[in-house]
């Protein structure tokens, strides 16, 4: 178990343990005050350089990660690689040789392979690896601003603060995880960082959109999506992943929604308060309703704000919090 | 005059084994006797607490060439074969373009010919390996080959695998098969289990290779014709085709180093060295493996030696291509497994006699110019010797390997038992763990 970021890389939520996730939310929180500002830049990452790194594509966590590493101050420097390193003809190893050369302190990685953050790291133990997303394996600080996200709202919920309540909140939490969970790095993560909190986790997916090894996880599997809905005090939607061949896993889009889909419908079964989350981008009519996108209880756009707050701290801890005394 | 004299090692026979010298002359074996006055200009060799035997024969050897001569040639293959005792090897015939025609089994022949060991060819079963039209089974058994495989990947159509042993049975040559339903492994880069999935990879589960297993093992039923099965990685797979064989069915099967040496939680950084197929299985199965190698159950030990450009394996894991090297480690791995009471005639019987009688390379044949492998050390046989010490310690040093790739999955590992020398041909061609 790792008991903090700072100074480390960030590949992973699996072995963090709760303190490290709290440190992340609670020094997010102080960036949600940056982010209200008229000038909206901390001197932290001041003359650091960071890399973003895509060989995915991406448009809301790519801009979000940048926004946050600006708003830091760090200088960024912008590769994309839309298409595979071996159709590029140039190996990892290299392409982050190459990077490395240019002088970095950290990398931001966005790779369609499973595993490729911990080979970068591997490759560049010298510098600071961000995982912002490796194939079917891990999305790190998704998870930590879906966290982050439900924290918010249930301080304000309780006349409290997020600072305050630590991760009070989670205690009992019951959270639905719902959709293609097999072929998700978001589930992965969110299931790390919500049952390292204290929630409680349930599981609804078609058999064939479960992960092979769910017997291992720390989560319950459900077979009655209706019955979890009225359960949830938070249900996560994923997409369904057709880039990674879920539609061959389900025998169509239209039996998934009638299945799986939150539809008006469904989401009358939900608890008044319970909470609707979808990483993005949404399938709108495929796992998610339009009307029920649109609804009060809906906090997608929530999601996308707290983005840039959560990777400002995750860059902050990793790359600030060696212990160099750099304060905000 | 040629002569070389190995001196007081144990001579590992067939069944039994003493301490005796050696002497080769003009290419055989000349003289076996407890002491031996050596001819002047001989060449002496040190074999005292060593074992002498048949030189070792690897069923399973991707050389490359032509095609992707970064990775191997047939030339460096040689020596890298040569360094782990190897004095024959079986060329498998995943090579651009793939051995499917008299033309390119030749090309092979012949450059394996100038080596100083033995090249054997492999022989395609479909043309290109596509799995669809049998290629010229028939002219290539005239050029001398014996074995035929697509492997790389298995004959996935029932019916052509039918056709082919079909085919193969009156030619008196041997199909060999890669088990692997490749609709069930999908696009799968490591062993499936809790492993893979946390790991986010996607798994190639054992049951691939079992139902692959299972159908040739009915094929072979129905035909009557003769298999052998490639590197069999799951414990069921050892099981069913033992018990094929215990009901007479002409089936023979190999594992291969790393599947009895390494598990799937190699894969667990990611590191693409350890990505081959089959893939590395759970401990389970490769206990199973260990117990069937201790018990003389397996026919050979094969090194499914599969050299790739260092820049291949820096690559993700699920982009780089599958196979790790083998050739320098497997006599040294085979005789770890064995374990503490290691039996020098089943570590032989693994390396050299069973796979000679697989690939039918224990008579010459002139045709092919090879000599004969696997014999039973007397008087008379063609010198093909390998003389291990299995006392000798070292490590893996992926950058002094012989092989033109350094993708070993045992690099900086501590090996028990090397290869002291290798004759092929008659002639000393590793001394004291060199190429002389």
């Amino acid at each position: 178990m790792i008991d903090t970021i700072r100074g480390r890389s960030l590949l992973s939520l699996d072995d963090l343990s709760k303190e490290a996730i709290v440190e992340v939310l609670d020094t997010a929180e102080s960036f949600v005050e940056v982010n209200r500002r008229s000038i909206k830049k901390v001197p932290a990452l001041k003359g650091r350089v960071v890399a973003s790194l895509f060989f995915e594509e991406s448009t809301r966590t790519r801009l979000s990660f940048e926004t946050a590493a600006k708003r830091l101050s760090a200088d960024v420097l912008s590769l994309a690689v839309a298409s595979s390193s071996v159709k590029k003809g140039e190996s990892l190893r290299d392409t982050i040789a190459t990077i490395d050369a240019l002088g970095i302190d950290a990398v931001v990685l966005r790779h369609r392979s499973s595993g490729a953050a911990l080979q970068v790291s591997r490759y560049v133990p010298h510098v600071r690896v961000i995982n912002g997303g490796d194939g079917q394996h891990q999305h790190p600080t998704q998870g930590l601003l879906d966290a982050f996200t439900i924290r918010q709202v249930l301080s304000e919920r309780h006349a409290t603060t997020g600072l305050e309540s630590g991760a009070e909140l989670f205690a009992g939490l019951k959270v639905l995880i719902v959709g293609d969970i097999r072929h998700s790095r978001v589930a992965r993560s969110d299931v790390a960082a919500y049952a390292a909190l204290g929630a409680v986790v349930r599981l609804c997916a078609p058999g064939t959109l479960l992960p092979e090894d769910v017997a291992t996880w720390p989560v319950t599997v459900v077979r009655d999506f209706d019955e979890a809905l009225g359960w949830a005090d938070v249900i996560g939607l994923l997409r369904l992943q057709s880039e990674r061949g879920s539609g061959a896993f389900v025998a169509s889009l239209d039996e998934f929604t009638f299945t799986h889909g939150l539809t008006v419908e469904r989401a009358r079964l939900l608890k008044p308060k319970a909470l609707i989350m979808h990483p993005g981008p949404m399938n709108r009519g495929v796992e998610i309703d339009s009307r029920v996108v649109d609804s009060s209880q809906a906090i997608v756009e929530r999601q996308v704000t707290n983005g840039v707050p959560i990777r400002m701290a995750a860059l902050y801890l990793s790359v600030a919090g060696s212990g160099e005394g750099t304060s905000l | 005059m040629n002569a070389i004299i190995i001196r007081q090692g144990l001579v590992v026979g067939e069944r039994s084994s003493d301490v005796a010298d050696v002497l080769i002359v003009d290419g055989q074996i000349k003289v076996v006797a407890t002491t031996i006055d050596a001819p002047t200009g001989a060449h002496e060799i040190d074999a005292r607490d060593c074992w002498v035997g048949p030189g070792f024969v690897d069923l399973h050897t991707h050389l490359r060439e032509p095609g992707r001569e970064a990775a191997e040639t047939i030339e460096s293959g040689a020596r890298a074969g040569a360094l782990g005792g190897y004095t024959a090897l079986v060329a498998m015939p995943n090579t651009e373009p793939a051995l499917d025609s008299v033309a390119l089994v030749s090309f092979v022949l012949e450059r394996g010919a100038r080596t100083p060991i033995d090249i054997a060819v492999a022989g395609a079963i479909t043309k290109g390996r596509a799995g669809e039209s049998l290629a010229p089974m028939a002219e290539m058994a005239a050029l001398g080959v014996r074995l035929f495989t697509d492997d790389g990947l298995g004959v996935q159509d029932p019916s052509v695998m039918r056709r082919a042993l079909t085919y193969a049975k009156p030619l008196d040559v041997r199909l060999a098969q890669h088990c692997e339903d490749e609709r069930l492994a999908a696009d799968g880069t490591m062993n499936e289990g809790a492993l893979s999935g946390r790991l986010g990879l996607v798994g190639r589960p054992a049951l691939a290779e079992e139902l692959m297993v299972m159908r040739d093992i009915e094929l072979v039923r129905l035909t009557g014709a003769s298999l052998h099965f490639l590197h069999l990685s799951t414990g069921r797979s050892v099981a069913m085709v033992t018990a094929a064989r215990d009901e007479g069915l002409s089936v023979s099967f190999e594992v291969a180093p790393h599947h009895f040496t390494l598990d799937e939680s190699a894969c667990t950084d990611y590191d693409p060295v350890f990505k081959v197929h089959p893939p590395l299985r759970a401990r389970h199965d490769v206990d199973a493996l260990r117990d069937a190698l201790r018990r003389g159950m397996v026919d050979a030990v094969a090194t499914d030696h599969a050299p790739h450009a260092p820049e291949l394996k820096d690559l993700a894991f699920d982009e780089a291509p599958a196979g790790m090297l083998g050739l320098e480690e497997a006599a040294s791995l085979t005789y770890q497994a064995l374990g503490a009471s290691s039996d020098p005639h089943v570590f032989f019987a693994l390396l050299s006699r069973g796979p000679a009688r697989v690939a039918q390379l224990r008579r010459d044949d002139h045709r092919v110019r090879h000599s004969a492998h696997g014999a039973r050390m007397v008087v008379g046989e063609d010198a093909n010797v390998t003389v291990f010490d299995p006392r000798a310690e070292w490590v893996v040093d992926r950058t002094m390997l012989a092989s033109r790739s350094m993708n070993t999955p045992y690099e900086g590992r501590a090996m028990t038992g090397r290869v002291r020398a290798t004759i092929a041909k008659g002639r000393l061609v590793v001394d004291e763990g060199r190429l002389a």
